[in-house]
């Protein structure tokens, strides 16, 4: 576990450099990960240890939200002022993301199986 | 008695340690929930645990700043996990490569309809525009979203508060939404969450099963790097041509 988590670590160190060296608008973690997925693709397969460890931290990805989550505390006033705009704009984008994405998946793959 | 309690809450409070652990506590106590209800979709255990937290944060007086010099040991992992993306996505490459033109028109199609109607229907019911700002990015997963809303010139505190909400949103309206749309497939259903709800729908999807689990996490990698390039560009256009 622990030489697999290293891994991630450097990786996204890298994506950090890189993203931050180059002046990118892309985060470092999302370059890390195109970068390791790049390698994965490369070598043909994915270490078992390397995939228990991410498996393992992708099973809890939602307790990982929480902190941020809990920042609604200093939000409260802001929130409050522009609940309608801000829930209604949520709710409907969301759903109307949800809608748009899975018709036309569906549909691209019906057309082409 | 009462004032050795006090001396150690004092203590206790100024440590990180606290809020690390009543982190992890609430998430158990939502998790099991969550689970004794057969993962009902309105019992998200992220919106339990910031219910519990938030609650317990302002009964005890304690401010967020205190509460995150903790909690923030969980928040930075999701750097890490970003990156271990990599892994449910190489897990679907043979998929990946014989569906790519399917996936990645719907990725573009759903990336966009999350972008702009969000903007859209913020801006139309009169939000101000740090608030447009930081809504941009709400689909894709925190780290992502807060590196974009900083880029833009959001509040990248305010958008990790907006991509919650809308990954519990999404988690909670999904089934209803694919349902009503009857959209059976399971490969669709988990890709247009992980597009919607990043994260926190992916963790949902995987509870649901583990090829929608897969899809969604493919969407939500491939979307917070696709949203991560559209969005600071389309700003910076927009601020240039306007």
């Amino acid at each position: 576990m622990l030489p697999a988590f290293t891994l991630l670590l450097i990786y996204q160190t890298v994506g950090e450099i890189i993203a931050h060296g180059l002046d990118l608008p892309v985060p470092g973690p999302v370059i890390g990960m195109l970068m390791l997925f790049a390698t994965l693709v490369a070598r043909g397969s994915a270490p078992e240890q390397l995939r228990d460890t991410a498996n393992g931290m992708l099973t809890h990805l939602s307790l990982l939200f929480v902190p941020a989550g809990v920042g609604v505390m200093i939000h409260v006033e802001r929130i409050r002022g522009e609940a309608l705009p801000i829930l209604v704009s949520l709710i409907l984008s969301t759903a109307l993301t949800i809608a748009v994405t899975a018709l036309l998946f569906a549909w691209l793959r019906r057309r082409r199986p | 008695m009462n004032a050795r309690f006090e001396d150690i809450w004092v203590y206790l409070s100024a440590t990180p340690l606290l809020g690390l652990t009543v982190t992890l506590i609430a998430y158990q106590i939502a998790y099991g929930l969550y689970a004794r209800a057969k993962f009902h979709p309105l019992l998200n255990p992220v919106a339990v645990s910031v219910a519990l937290l938030a609650g317990l944060l302002t009964l005890t007086g304690t401010s967020y700043q205190t509460y995150f010099s903790g909690a923030q040991f969980i928040h930075f992992l999701l750097g890490p996990a970003t990156v271990a993306l990599a892994l449910p996505l190489y897990a679907q490459f043979a998929r990946l490569k014989a569906e790519w033109r399917s996936l990645l028109i719907a990725l573009v199609a759903g990336s966009l309809t999350a972008t702009v109607s969000a903007v859209a229907i913020a801006w139309a019911l009169g939000a101000n525009k740090a608030t447009l700002l930081s809504l941009a990015p709400k689909s894709v997963t925190t780290p992502i979203a807060m590196g974009i809303a900083e880029k833009i010139g959001g509040l990248p505190s305010l958008t990790a508060v907006l991509v919650v909400c809308t990954g519990i949103i999404g988690a909670v309206l999904a089934k209803y939404v694919l349902d009503a749309l009857r959209i059976a497939d399971h490969a669709v259903r988990g890709f247009a969450v992980g597009v919607a709800a990043h994260g926190i729908g992916t963790a949902r999807a995987f509870q649901v099963s583990e090829e929608a689990g897969a899809f969604a996490g493919l969407a939500m990698g491939l979307n917070g790097a696709i949203t991560a390039l559209m969005v600071p560009l389309a700003f910076w256009l927009l601020s240039n041509i306007a």
